[in-house]
């Protein structure tokens, strides 16, 4: 294998502490190492570049039935939007649902290694996996959803944390997952009642739970386990104006709860795509609605066992996809355009519409300022991530662009002034206005490698270029001593990467992508003690209500996983 | 104003996707350049030189640029696509997509096309001495921004589909159309002046639509408003509004509600 040695580069990592010195990142064997310990390397001249490990994505929605949905019902989205293949690429297309090639190739050109699937329904997790196999490249995992999952609702209305983490346990081994996602816990279900969750303490019909006992007793099961990522909520009352509320409520759910797990994290509940669960007043009109993000933030601030990430509104046309099917129904009957749904027997259920957010409307400027306003609030960027909630509040490809704003008020003043149509009055009714800050690269690597790296568990081997840790590394053309003058630099810049080493293999070279690498699916594996209860339970509500087979339902091995990644979890005690 | 004269000399085995003929790509280009333009067969990249004799040249800009075709192009796609001014001539059949996303100019084909023709338009005219096939002013599948703009004029009759999802401008029909008329209309006008089948206006929402001749089979969510004496198109007659569609939602305008028209002649 070819060492790697990068030269001259403004080198950023905060967990070795390196803020822009000049010093050499080496690559040994397919892994981080000291510069001293390569002999022969190749030489990447990084002069006038900034050099970061690869970025790691907590939360996006880039394989599985809904992203292919969105895909089946918007040939628009394809529309003058193609790329012919060339060299070793293939054909590649769309924007907000782009195949599985462009979502890899716009990863490995934005200097990403890693990225979460942050919704797969359990009986199609084999959709899923397929869909991540064919993405090439970066490494994957993903979440299966469980806040609405019967068996969940079932054992937690009885606050059984122990069958609960058997069941995850299982679940997780079936499905080749890596972690809990809860998604409008108890909400869902509801819907399929005709109501929602509209309250941490509404009780889900039938089933007698509420979401306060869905989030806590997944916390704690989660730790039960000892699972490398901590708990993943989409909260009840997505996008709903006043719904800073109801989020305040869910996250001190996680008070009194220690990470229990020896990956390296440190909290408990990560709350996802914040920016859509920040909302003040009583209507999207500009004399109710106003940002709560200084709330919010200030809360999570106040505590240390939460992450978060934001979910930036780009301002783009894109299309919305989440497991909280009720939201999207709304959301359809908002703007009049398609909708797809789906219930998924016994698991969770799922909405698609496509959405456009309008500059020339106050809601979508002041979305997008509520989304950067997370990002701007934070006092301790290692927990708070840089996420478009893609593609539901911007497309993959806009990540770059968040970044500018993040980094320069040069650039969020040109967006208030010029492009919004309502800039004034977002400035009235958000915080955006009176925040100055600009994130510098050093806590850009932070919110976008080292955070996020830390909350998945996964810190050992991603977000850093310490010595022993994946040979991942991204380059960038983005000169911090003399590009400061023009915020568009950063964004063509992080949309471009010069260099992506991934895995100790050159992917991207001088700006080409040369190699479609070694990608690998994780999936965490957690040994439980027998419970014969919860296997009867799981045999039962086969036989009774799914409509395929237990043999049909595994994510089996070699076909659906042919590169996995086993994370191994002992929880038998 | 500057002329550019095709005429073709072989018929594409396949399909020629020809988006390259327009007057603005072929503005400021000589008849050599012009030749030199890309288009696909399949999966091949050929040149339209290949398919095409160049005579003449472009103008400074597409405004002051006509471009004719002399001849059968009826396995060329996407003649005019995007056009924004200046006039293009067909004389002769001419395939799919005619006159797709144009905004300006003039089009005019002196044949029969087939379908997808000013598909997702907003402005200019597209005026067709024959007749024209399914989807014309329609979206492109999937999308909801059908025709929004411009003039579309067809002598002979026109296929199924057409105006799905229009939003805005005029299409004129003079012979029969086939089913299902401006599907989720939202705006704009269609006047097909001889007969249509069934499904006129089918989840429309706004817009007008007239028809001289019968409706084989009408739309059970339109209910009979009044009567009418109207000139439409330079016609003179007495029409009977119909609106709907009512199992559709509607929007309101100073506290009324909207609906999609209908207007059937006497
Ligand atoms: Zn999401």
């Amino acid at each position: 294998m070819t060492d790697y040695l990068i030269k001259n580069g403004f080198v950023y990592d905060p967990i070795l502490g390196i803020n822009g010195d000049k010093v050499d990142v080496a690559i040994k064997d397919g892994k981080m190492a000291d510069a001293g310990d390569v002999t022969n390397p190749t030489i990447i001249d990084a002069t006038g570049m900034t050099v970061m490990a690869a970025g790691v994505d907590v939360h996006a929605h880039v394989a599985g039935p809904k992203v292919n949905t969105g895909r089946n019902f918007r040939p628009e989205d394809k529309l003058f939007n193609g790329t012919a293949g060339s060299g070793i690429k293939r054909m590649e297309g769309g924007f907000s649902v782009p195949t599985v090639f462009r979502t890899a190739y716009l990863y490995a050109r934005m200097g990403f290694g890693f990225s979460m699937e942050a919704a797969m329904p359990p009986l199609y997790a084999r959709h899923t996996h397929e869909e991540i196999r064919d993405t090439p490249i970066i490494d994957q995992g993903a979440l299966p959803v469980f806040g609405n999952n019967w068996f969940v609702l079932e054992y937690l209305k009885e606050n059984e944390i122990e069958n609960t983490a058997a069941y995850i346990a299982w679940l997780l081994n079936q499905t080749k997952g890596y972690g809990i996602k809860c998604v409008n816990p108890g909400g869902t279900e509801s819907w399929g009642w005709g109501l929602n969750c509209e309250t941490v303490d509404d009780v889900v019909p039938y089933f007698d739970v509420t979401p306060r006992q869905i989030v806590s007793g997944l916390i704690e099961a989660n730790e039960y386990l000892g699972l490398p990522h901590c708990m993943h909520v989409h909260g009840n009352g997505l996008g709903e104006p006043g719904n800073y509320e109801i989020t305040l409520d869910t996250l001190k759910i996680a008070e009194g709860f220690k990470p229990q797990n020896d990956f390296g994290r440190d909290v408990v509940l990560h709350n996802t795509h914040l920016q859509f669960h920040c909302y003040g007043g009583e209507s999207y009109s500009s004399k109710f609605f106003e940002s709560k993000s200084k709330e919010v933030v200030d809360y999570i601030n106040s505590v240390d066992n939460i992450s978060y990430d934001l979910g930036v509104v780009t301002l783009d046309e894109t299309t919305t996809m989440t497991a909280d099917g009720p939201f999207e129904h709304h959301l359809s009957h908002m703007n009049n355009l398609k909708w797809a749904n789906t219930d998924v027997e016994l698991e969770t259920g799922s909405g698609v519409v496509p959405f456009i957010y309008n500059p020339k409307t106050f809601i979508a400027g002041a979305q997008w300022a509520v989304g950067l306003e997370c990002g701007l609030f934070i006092k301790d960027p290692m927990r708070a991530y840089i996420t478009t909630d893609a593609p539901n509040a911007g497309p993959l490809c806009r990540y770059p662009r968040v970044y500018k704003w993040l980094m320069s008020a040069k650039a969020r003043d040109d967006m208030l002034d010029n492009t919004l149509k309502y800039g004034d009055r977002i400035r009235e009714r958000c915080y955006i206005g009176e925040l100055d800050r600009e994130i510098s690269l050093y806590e850009l690597a932070m919110m976008t490698r080292a955070g996020p790296a830390k909350t998945l568990g996964l810190g050992h081997m991603f977000g850093s270029l310490k010595p022993g840790l994946e040979g991942d590394v991204a380059v960038y053309p983005y000169n911090p001593e003399t590009d400061t003058d023009d915020p568009e630099k950063i964004e063509y810049a992080f949309g471009n990467a010069a260099y992506l080493i991934k895995g100790g293999k050159l992917i991207v070279k001088e700006g080409e992508i040369v190699d479609m690498g070694n990608k690998r699916t994780f999936w965490v594996n957690a040994t439980v003690n027998d419970n014969p209860m919860v296997e009867r339970d799981i045999s039962e509500k086969f036989r009774r209500y799914y409509t395929v087979t237990q043999n049909n339902y595994a994510v089996e091995g070699h076909h659906y996983v042919p590169n996995p990644y086993v994370i191994e979890v002992d929880a038998t005690k | 104003m500057a002329k550019v004269i095709l005429t073709p000399t072989q018929t594409p085995t396949l399909f020629l996707e020809a988006e390259n003929i327009t007057p603005d790509v072929f503005a400021g280009k000589n008849a050599a350049e012009i030749a030199a333009l890309h288009g696909f067969v399949g999966k091949t990249t050929v040149t339209l030189g290949d398919y095409f004799t160049v005579e003449g040249a472009g103008g400074q800009t597409a405004a002051d640029t006509t471009v004719v075709i002399n001849g059968d192009v009826s396995r060329v796609k996407y003649i005019g696509m995007k056009m924004s001014a200046g006039e293009l001539i067909v004389n002769g059949n001419a395939d799919m997509y005619v006159g797709g996303w144009m905004t300006g100019g003039r089009l005019t084909v002196n044949g029969d096309i087939e379908a997808f023709a000013g598909l997702g338009m907003t402005g200019g005219e597209l005026i067709v001495n024959g007749n024209a096939g399914n989807y014309l002013g329609a979206a492109y599948r999937g999308d909801w921004r059908g025709m929004q703009g411009g003039e579309i004029r067809v002598s002979g009759n026109a296929g199924s589909d057409v105006g799905t999802f229009m939003r805005g401008g005029t299409i004129v029909v003079g012979g029969n159309i086939d089913v299902h008329v401006g599907t989720h209309m939202e705006g704009g006008t269609i006047i097909v002046k001889g007969d249509a089948k069934s499904r006129v206006g089918g989840q429309m929402v706004k817009g007008t639509i007239y028809v001289y001749g019968d409706i084989d089979v009408m739309m059970p969510g339109f209910q009979y408003r009044n009567d009418a004496d109207l000139e439409v198109d330079g016609d003179n007659g007495r029409f009977a509004l119909y609106e709907g569609d009512m199992g559709e939602r509607h929007p309101k305008r100073k506290g009324e509600v909207i609906y999609g028209q209908l207007y059937m002649k006497y």
